[in-house]
């Protein structure tokens, strides 16, 4: 049962995690090639969020809300904020592969570290404020 | 200006957060995924108050990100907001009461660290 309880909090980390850089990932092209301008009009507001790109990022945020709310329904805040930071990590690698950005010494040394941080939390219990309802269920 | 949207953006991450936290532990795990499940569990998520705040504030968090789209650099604006990372783990430890071990703590700051190194 423990072992099914990691795999699901492994899997739905990763969902998390895609869910959030493809979003910012859509929602970041968006605004830079200027399809989409922010007005706090009612409609100004659905003009901006359903120009094709925003529209494409926001699903995937409201995806990423909503699998990362299903995710802290049993895992600590403090697991799952750095476990998730490994996006950053994946938003790196993206602009370096697939929009040709320079990646500085630096950054790299940045993303390194998230990768060292991201794990030494991922070997940590995710739950330490009590037994989850499945492994109650299990005893 | 921008330092203004930063301070909006980690406060209102940092309260939304821990609401949805509080929200998510109060509705206890999620284990079944069938649609009309996952029907009521967004039914009975909407008449959770801790919820409701907390995705008010995620609004507010994400259109202040947005404003500091317009006025700052990406490679900025990440970075600058992933103080809230740290504060958040304070909170977790004192406000959620969760067991906050060296190794994680270790983790939080490394990962906080690397944020901020992608700002170079």
């Amino acid at each position: 049962m423990r072992r099914r309880s990691t795999v699901k909090t492994a899997l739905f980390a990763a969902i998390v995690t895609l869910s959030g850089v493809f979003g910012n990932l859509f929602l970041s092209i968006g605004l830079r090639s200027g399809e989409a301008n922010l007005s706090y009009t009612p409609s100004g507001l659905v003009k901006f969020i359903f120009s094709p790109l925003i529209l494409l990022g926001v699903t995937l945020l409201i995806f990423w809300l909503l699998s990362r709310m299903t995710l802290l329904s049993w895992a600590d805040l403090s697991f799952v904020l750095p476990v998730t930071s490994f996006g950053y990590v994946m938003t790196v690698l993206l602009g370096r592969y697939f929009l040709a950005e320079s990646v500085s010494a630096w950054r790299w040394t940045g993303t390194v570290l998230i990768t060292l941080g991201s794990v030494l939390v991922g070997i940590t219990p995710h739950q330490t404020t009590g037994a989850s309802s499945t492994e109650r269920a299990a005893q | 200006m921008k330092w203004v949207w930063v301070l909006v953006i980690v406060l209102a991450t940092t309260g939304g957060e821990v609401l949805q936290t509080m929200g998510m532990k109060k509705h206890g795990e999620i284990h079944d995924f069938r649609p009309g499940a996952l029907g009521r569990v967004l039914g009975a998520l909407a008449r959770n108050w801790y919820v409701v705040v907390s995705i008010v504030l995620m609004g507010v968090s994400f259109f202040a990100f947005v404003e500091l789209l317009a006025v700052a650099d990406m490679s900025f604006a990440v970075p600058a907001t992933a103080g809230s990372l740290v504060l958040e783990t304070v909170m977790a430890k004192y406000v959620l009461k969760e067991r906050v071990s060296q190794t994680r703590w270790m983790g939080a700051v490394l990962v906080a660290c690397g944020v901020a190194l992608l700002a170079l």
